[in-house]
C-alpha cells in the first residue's frame, strides 16, 4: 500500500510493502497521490484533468512522471501487493515466554498525576515490595517457561524498584547465579524515576543492568507539575541532578530517558530539546494514555498541535545531529535497512504469550498495563507445574496483525504491530478494539521518522558528494 | 530528468530474515512501555 505524505515541507511517498521511500516535488506528489494507494491504477480522467488544470505548462513533465510511476509499479517497488502471509511458516512453534515485566514493589516515592499503576499501588489500595522467594519464583517461571529460548529478558520495574534495593541486588545476583547454571543469557533493564539514584546504586546498575530506563518530563516546570512528592514537593531538581551524574558514568550501555507528554504540553518537542541540551542522548517521549475525563488528557484539538509538534522535532533532531548536542529518539530510530522480521512485525509486543509482568505477589498478568485487571489474572509463579490460564493465553496469541480488520488498510501496520493491546484494551473495552488517538500519534511519528531517514540520506550523499 | 527520487528500497518486508528465530528483545523492554514503534528494534541475528 502507498502512503503519501509531507512532513515540514517535503513531499514523500511509502511503500508499506516494499519500504520503499520516495522524495519528490509537488507536482509528482500530487500526481501519485492520484494512483490507487492498493492497486497502482490511474489515475482517473477527473483526477488527471485537474491535476492539468492546476499545472497548465506542465504536459510534458506530466506524460515523464506518468511514466517514472508506471516503470517503479511495474517493477513492484510502489504499489507491490501485499505478500500472503502463513504465520506457521514463519514460525512453527508454539510463542514461548521470553520476557518478564517484575514489579519489585507496589510502591513509589512519587505521586505522578498520570500514573497508569495508580501511583503505585496499581488502584489496590495496598502498598506492598516483592520479596527475594517471590522473585526468585519469578525468575525460575521464565526460566522454565522460556524452553529452548536463549535470550531472556526481565525488566525491574515498579511503582520505583529502588524502594525494595536489597531484593533488586539479591535477585540480580540470583539471575546470574541461574545464568551460569542454564546458559540462557538473561537480560535486566531497570525503569526508575531517578530519585533514590544515588552514587552506590549508580555504580551498581551500570555493572549489571543492560539497561535503564530513567523518568523524567522534561522542563522543569511541566516535571514538577507531573511528577510531585507524595507531600507535593518539587523533584525536579534532585532527579536530573541523578539522572545527570548516571548517564555521564554509562558509557555505551543502554539507557533511556523517557518522558510523557499531556494535554499541558502538547509544546513537547521543547522538552526532548531540554533533555538533548542536558545532554541525556538517548531519549523516549511518550504520549499519555488516560481517561477523556482527566485534566491532563490529550483531547481531540490537541492531536493537531501535537502533529505539528513531531514535525518540528524531527527538525531539531535532524539539526542536533551535527550541532552541540546530538540525541537518539527512541521513536525515531527506524531502521529500513535490518529491521526485525516479518514474524515480529505482525506478532509485536507478544503480551501474554511472550511477555508477562510478575507482581509483589507473584501474580502473572498478560502485561505491566493489565495489572491488577481480574480479568487478566494467568497463574501465580508459585503454582507448581507452572503453568498458564490457557484461556487467557488463547485470548493474546491470536492478536496478530492479519486478524485485525482495521490493520488490513492501515500502511503503518508493519511499523507498530497493530499497536498496543492494553492500550486498545483500555480505550475501547475489547483487546481487538483499536484505540483510534493512539494510531493517529503513531502515524504520524513514523511519518516523522521517514522525514528523518529522507533527511539523513540527504546528508549522506552530499557528505559523499564533497568528500 | 528524473521527478521521483527513491531514497530507500525496494526492500520486502517479509523478506527481512527469513523465518523468525524469537531470540529478539521484546518491545516493551526497550523504553516507552505504552506505544511501541516495533520495527524499530533489531534482530538478533543482524546484530551480530
Amino acid at each position: 500500500m502507498l502512503h503519501t505524505f509531507t512532513v515540514n515541507g517535503d513531499y514523500l511517498a511509502f511503500d508499506s510493502e516494499t519500504q520503499a521511500l520516495v522524495a519528490m516535488d509537488y507536482l509528482p506528489w500530487r500526481l501519485l497521490e492520484a494512483f490507487d494507494a492498493f492497486t497502482g491504477e490511474g489515475p482517473d480522467t477527473a483526477a488527471l484533468t485537474r491535476i492539468r488544470l492546476e499545472f497548465p505548462d506542465q504536459a510534458d513533465a506530466i506524460a515523464e512522471i506518468a511514466a517514472e510511476i508506471a516503470a517503479l509499479r511495474d517493477d513492484e517497488a510502489l504499489f507491490a501487493p501485499p505478500t500472503e502471509v502463513n504465520l506457521e511458516q514463519l514460525y512453527p512453534e508454539k510463542p514461548l515466554i521470553k520476557s518478564m515485566c517484575l514489579h519489585i514493589c507496589h510502591d513509589c516515592n512519587l505521586r505522578c498525576r498520570y500514573c497508569f499503576a495508580g501511583q503505585g499501588d496499581y488502584h489496590s489500595g495496598m502498598r506492598s515490595l516483592l520479596s527475594a522467594e517471590v522473585g526468585k519464583q519469578a525468575i525460575d517461571f521464565l526460566i522454565d517457561a522460556s524452553g529452548k529460548r536463549h535470550n531472556l529478558d526481565i525488566d525491574f520495574f515498579g511503582g520505583e524498584p529502588l524502594l525494595n534495593w536489597d531484593v533488586v541486588v539479591e535477585l540480580v545476583d540470583y539471575c546470574e547465579q541461574r545464568s551460569a547454571e542454564t546458559g540462557k543469557d538473561l537480560r535486566l533493564t531497570i525503569t526508575t524515576n531517578a530519585l533514590l539514584l544515588n552514587k552506590e546504586k549508580r555504580d551498581y546498575i551500570n555493572m549489571h543492568f543492560k539497561n535503564c530506563v530513567l523518568s523524567i518530563d522534561g522542563r522543569e516546570q511541566v516535571h514538577n507539575y507531573m511528577r510531585p512528592s507524595p507531600s507535593g514537593a518539587d523533584s525536579f531538581a534532585p532527579i536530573l541532578r541523578n539522572i545527570k551524574e548516571f548517564v555521564a558514568e554509562r558509557g555505551d550501555k543502554e539507557f533511556y530517558v523517557r518522558g510523557t507528554y499531556t494535554h499541558y504540553n502538547t509544546d513537547f518537542a521543547s522538552d526532548v530539546a531540554f533533555l538533548a541540551s542536558e545532554d541525556l542522548q538517548q531519549i523516549s517521549m511518550e504520549p499519555v494514555v488516560a481517561d477523556s475525563h482527566e485534566p491532563y488528557a490529550l483531547t481531540a484539538e490537541d492531536i493537531e498541535k501535537i502533529k505539528t509538534e513531531y514535525e518540528k522535532l524531527a527538525f531539531h533532531y535532524v539539526e542536533e545531529k551535527d550541532g552541540a548536542h546530538p540525541y537518539r529518539f527512541f521513536h525515531f530510530n527506524l531502521d529500513l535497512d535490518e529491521g526485525p522480521c516479518a514474524y515480529k512485525r505482525l506478532k509485536g509486543c507478544g503480551v501474554g504469550t511472550e511477555y508477562i509482568a510478575v507482581t509483589p505477589q507473584g501474580d502473572i498478568y498478560p502485561c505491566h498495563q493489565l495489572v491488577g485487571k481480574d480479568e487478566f489474572l494467568m497463574g501465580n509463579v508459585s503454582q507448581k507445574p507452572n503453568q498458564l490460564n490457557p484461556a487467557i493465553t488463547a485470548q493474546f496469541a491470536d492478536h496478530l496483525v492479519p486478524d485485525r480488520q482495521p490493520c488490513q488498510t492501515c500502511w503503518a501496520r508493519y511499523y507498530c504491530a497493530g499497536g498496543c493491546v492494553a492500550n486498545h484494551y483500555q480505550a475501547t473495552g475489547s483487546l481487538d478494539g483499536i484505540y483510534e488517538q493512539g494510531c493517529e500519534l503513531q502515524k504520524k511519528r513514523l511519518e516523522a521518522a521517514l522525514w528523518v531517514k529522507y533527511k539523513e540520506k540527504e546528508k549522506e550523499l552530499a557528505r559523499e558528494q564533497f568528500a | 530528468m528524473k521527478h521521483l527520487n527513491l531514497v530507500y528500497g525496494p526492500r520486502k518486508v517479509y523478506s527481512v530474515s527469513g523465518k523468525a528465530c524469537g531470540e529478539c528483545q521484546t518491545s516493551c523492554q526497550s523504553a516507552c512501555k505504552t506505544s511501541c514503534t516495533v520495527a524499530n528494534q533489531k534482530c538478533e541475528k543482524l546484530k551480530k
